[in-house]
C-alpha cells in the first residue's frame, strides 16, 4: 500500500482473510475509510430529505425489473435505435472478447493513446492491461482513477476510487509521479491534474467511456459525472467507444430521471452530478465537435448466467451506486483492496462469485454480518442479504447448483454434523438424552473449536437442562 | 454461434420461464404543484448551492449585465455562437467593447489549442431549466457546439424564467425528447468538481471552475419577479 514502496502489491479475493487481516492492523487505511463512509452517509441522508425515499425507491426497483424482464427485446431495440443513430453496436460474451474487439477498432484507427472515463466495466475485464500489452497507453481521466493509476493500483471504491488514500498520500504521488509540489492545496493538486491531462485529451486518438443508463427507446448512452473528464473523453477525440454491461439497458427516457435521483443521492448525497451527459450518435455533417465515430460495446462477462434464475436476477438491477459498500461495517473496516475483486463490498460480494466462480471467492458471501444495512439502503431494494445468503448455500452445495464453482466449500464432516443435529432435533426423546448427557459431560468440551474459538471463547453446556429445569419448577409449583 | 446470438439465446431460453413486467407509478416524479415563484426560487437555491452564480436580469437588460460580468471577471475573450438569438443579440451589444469576440462556428481540429489556452469564457443559450435539482438543459448545435460549456474556464448560460420546468421527468415530458434526441444532449448543475482528495470539494478540475446564469425574465414582468 505504501506509496514509496516500488512492488506494487497485489490483491486477490483467494486471500481475503489475510488481507483482512492486514488492513484490520493498518490504522490509516482504518481512518481514511472511517472518515470517508461517516462522511457519505451523512450525506446521503440529508439528500433524500423531503423526498418520499421508499416510493422513489420502489419505483426505481420496478423500472430496473421492467428493463430486466424485457431485456432480450430491449437490447434488440437498443441496438438498433444506436445503429440507425450512427452509433456501431459491438457484443462480447466476456471480458476478453470485449478487449480484442476494443483493441482491434483501436488499432484499425492506427491508435497509440486513449483516454479513459470511469468504466468498472473496463476495470472488469482489465482493460488496461490488454491495451498496454498492444502498445497502446490507456490514461484514466477521472482525478480519482488518475491517482490510483499514478500509484499502480486499483480503485477502493466503485464511485471515489482513490477513497484509500489520504491528502498527504496523494500530495507524495503527485510529488513522486508528475513533479509537483508538495502541499495540502487540495486546490492547486486539482488545479496541476487538470493541466496535465489537458494535454493528454488534446493528443488522445480514441476516448472510452462507460455508460450509466443505455435508452433502448432512443438509443441513447447516458453518462453521470461531476468533473467534466467524461464529456472530455466522450467529446474530444476522433473516436469514442463506450463498453458497458448488457444489464445497463433501459426502456424509456422518462425511465432516467428516478434513477438518475436515486444515483447521485446513492451515491455521493449529491441532488444531482454537475453533468448529465445523454450521447445519441456521432458528429454529425455539419457539427463542429464531437467524435467522428462511435461505438458501444456490450458485455455479458456471466451476466446471462444470472439472468437465467429468479432469485439471482435480482442482482442485475444494480445501478452501481456504491451505497452498499458506503454502509458496509465490514467494508468500511477492511476497505476496498481487501476483497482482492473489481467490485468491492456488498456488491462485489453477490456479483463476482459469477464473474470469477465461487473456487475464488467463496470467502466473499461470508464477508458480511448479515447486518441488513446494504439491502436497507439499495436504491432499487436489492435483497442484497438475502443473495449472500444465497450463495452461502451455493458454496456449500446446498443450492441449486448454478453458480460456478458451487459446492466448493462442502465438508463431508461438516454436512454428517449437520445431519446428526437434524435428526437429534426432530427426535424430542433422542434429544433430551443427548443434552442430558452434554451437561454431564461438559468438562470433556474442547475449548478449541476451529475458527469459532479464534475471537471467542467455546460455549460449555450447562449442567442442568432447560428443560429439566422447567419439569423441576413445574413441579415445585404443583407441590406449592 | 456469434457472442451475440450466444447471448439472445440464453436470454430468451432462460431456464425460470418469461418475466412479469410490473407497472410503473412516476407520481413521486413529476406533480410538484410549484407556483412560478416557488420554481424559480427552488432552481436558484440548489443551483447557488453547488457554486452557481445566479444573476436575475432582464429581456431587455440582459446584455448590459452580461458586459458587467465579463468586466467583473476580467474576461476578454469571449467564445459564441452566432445565429442563435442570445448570441447575435451580445454580438451586437458587445460590438463596441473591448472584449474579443471568438467565432465557435469552425470545426475543432482548427483551432482546439486556442480553445483549450485562450479563451477566458464560454457563453451560451440554453434550452430551459429545472427548478428541483438547480439543472441547466443544453441541446448544442453547430451554433453553439459542445466544447463551449466545458472547455473554457468560466461558462456564462442565458436562461429565460420562462422555461424551467419543475422536475427532470417534467422536462423531458413537455418537450417530447423521446421522439428525438440530438447528437448530445446535456444537463448541467453547477461548474465542474470533484471530491476525490480526501472528500475535499475542489471546483474546475476538467471543465469551468465558473458558472454564472443569466435569467432573463420577460421585460414586463420584472416587477412580479
Ligand atoms: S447493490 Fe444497490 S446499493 Fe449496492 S451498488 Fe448496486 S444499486 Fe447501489
Amino acid at each position: 500500500m505504501s506509496i514509496h514502496d516500488d512492488a506494487v502489491q497485489t490483491f486477490t479475493p483467494r486471500d481475503f482473510h489475510r488481507q483482512a487481516h492486514d488492513a484490520l492492523g493498518n490504522p490509516q487505511i482504518r481512518a481514511n475509510f472511517r472518515k470517508a463512509m461517516d462522511g457519505l452517509m451523512t450525506k446521503r441522508r440529508d439528500s433524500f430529505g423531503d423526498w418520499d425515499l421508499e416510493t422513489l425507491r420502489e419505483l426505481g426497483a420496478n423500472i430496473r425489473m421492467r428493463a430486466l424482464a424485457k431485456l432480450p427485446e430491449l437490447l434488440e431495440q437498443l441496438e438498433a435505435n444506436c445503429e440507425a443513430n450512427g452509433i456501431h453496436v459491438h457484443w462480447a460474451e466476456d471480458g476478453e472478447e470485449a478487449c480484442r474487439i476494443i483493441r482491434e477498432l483501436c488499432e484499425a484507427r492506427g491508435a497509440k493513446a486513449v483516454i479513459k472515463g470511469k468504466s468498472m466495466v473496463s476495470e472488469e475485464m482489465h482493460l488496461n492491461e490488454h491495451l498496454e500489452a498492444a502498445g497502446i497507453e490507456a490514461l484514466e481521466s477521472d482525478l480519482g482513477e488518475y491517482l490510483v493509476q499514478l500509484n499502480q493500483q486499483t480503485p477502493s471504491h466503485i464511485i471515489m476510487p482513490a477513497i484509500h488514500l489520504n491528502t498527504d498520500e496523494i500530495s507524495d504521488i503527485m510529488h513522486h509521479k508528475t513533479g509537483t509540489e508538495r502541499t495540502r492545496d487540495v486546490d492547486y493538486m486539482t488545479a496541476a491534474a487538470r493541466s496535465q491531462l489537458r494535454e493528454r485529451f488534446m493528443a488522445a486518438d480514441v476516448g472510452i467511456s462507460g455508460v450509466n443508463f443505455a435508452v433502448a427507446e432512443t438509443g441513447t448512452l447516458c453518462l453521470v459525472e461531476n468533473e467534466g473528464n467524461g464529456r472530455m473523453t466522450t467529446t474530444v477525440p476522433p473516436m469514442h467507444i463506450a463498453v458497458t454491461g448488457i444489464e445497463k439497458v433501459v426502456e424509456h427516457l422518462r425511465d432516467v430521471p428516478p434513477l438518475y435521483a436515486l444515483l447521485s443521492r446513492s451515491a455521493t448525497g449529491q441532488h444531482v452530478t454537475t453533468y448529465f451527459n445523454m450521447i445519441s450518435g456521432p458528429r454529425k455533417e455539419q457539427e463542429h465537435d464531437g467524435p467522428e465515430a462511435v461505438h458501444l460495446v456490450l458485455v455479458d462477462n456471466g451476466r446471462s448466467r444470472i439472468y437465467q434464475d429468479d432469485e439471482l436476477l435480482d442482482t442485475l438491477r444494480c445501478i452501481r451506486c456504491g451505497a452498499c459498500m458506503n454502509h458496509c461495517p465490514v467494508y468500511t473496516r477492511v476497505g476496498g483492496h481487501t476483497y482482492g475483486t473489481t467490485y468491492p463490498g456488498p456488491i462485489g460480494s453477490i456479483l463476482m462469485p459469477h464473474m470469477l466462480g465461487l473456487e475464488d471467492t467463496k470467502d466473499l458471501p461470508s464477508a458480511s454480518s448479515l447486518c441488513g444495512a446494504c439491502g436497507e439502503v439499495c436504491p432499487v431494494k436489492i435483497p442484497i442479504p438475502d443473495l449472500l445468503v444465497r450463495l452461502r448455500r451455493e458454496a456449500v452445495g446446498e443450492g441449486r447448483g448454478n453458480v460456478p464453482g458451487a459446492g466448493v466449500k462442502r465438508n463431508k464432516k461438516e454436512v454428517a454434523a449437520w445431519k446428526s443435529f437434524q435428526w437429534l432435533a426432530t427426535h424430542p426423546g433422542a434429544w433430551r438424552r443427548g443434552t442430558a448427557m452434554a451437561g454431564k459431560l461438559n468438562m470433556l468440551m474442547p475449548s478449541n473449536l476451529g475458527p469459532w474459538t479464534d475471537h471467542r471463547t467455546a460455549p460449555k453446556p450447562a449442567k442442568t437442562t432447560l428443560h429439566a429445569l422447567i419439569k423441576r419448577h413445574r413441579k415445585q409449583r404443583s407441590d406449592a | 454461434m456469434s457472442a451475440r446470438d450466444a447471448i439472445f439465446k440464453r436470454l430468451r431460453e432462460r431456464t425460470d420461464g418469461p418475466l412479469t413486467p410490473p407497472a410503473c407509478d412516476f407520481s413521486v416524479v413529476t406533480n410538484r404543484g410549484w407556483s412560478r415563484a416557488e420554481r424559480l426560487e427552488h432552481f436558484e437555491r440548489l443551483i447557488t448551492s453547488v457554486h452557481g452564480e445566479v444573476i436575475h436580469t432582464t429581456s431587455d437588460d440582459w446584455t448590459r449585465r452580461l458586459a458587467e460580468v465579463l468586466a467583473a471577471k476580467s474576461i476578454k475573450r469571449l467564445a459564441l455562437g452566432r445565429e442563435h438569438p442570445v448570441a447575435a443579440e451580445a454580438r451586437e451589444a458587445l460590438k463596441a467593447s473591448d472584449v474579443e469576440l471568438v467565432d465557435v462556428d469552425r470545426d475543432i481540429e482548427t483551432w482546439q489549442r486556442e480553445q483549450f489556452e485562450r479563451v477566458d469564457a464560454g457563453m451560451t443559450s440554453t434550452g430551459g431549466g429545472i427548478a428541483e435539482t438547480g439543472s441547466l438543459w443544453l441541446w448544442p448545435t453547430p451554433d453553439e457546439p459542445r466544447l463551449i460549456s466545458l472547455v473554457p474556464p468560466i461558462h456564462i448560460a442565458v436562461l429565460d424564467a420562462e422555461s424551467v420546468e419543475d422536475t427532470f421527468f417534467d422536462m423531458i415530458e413537455a418537450h417530447g425528447w423521446a421522439q428525438g434526441m440530438p447528437t448530445n444532449a446535456l444537463l448541467i448543475s453547477g461548474p465542474s468538481k470533484t471530491a476525490d482528495i480526501e472528500q475535499t470539494l475542489a471546483y474546475g478540475v476538467h471543465g469551468p471552475r465558473e458558472l454564472v446564469v443569466l435569467l432573463r425574465y420577460a421585460a414586463a414582468q420584472v416587477a412580479s419577479a
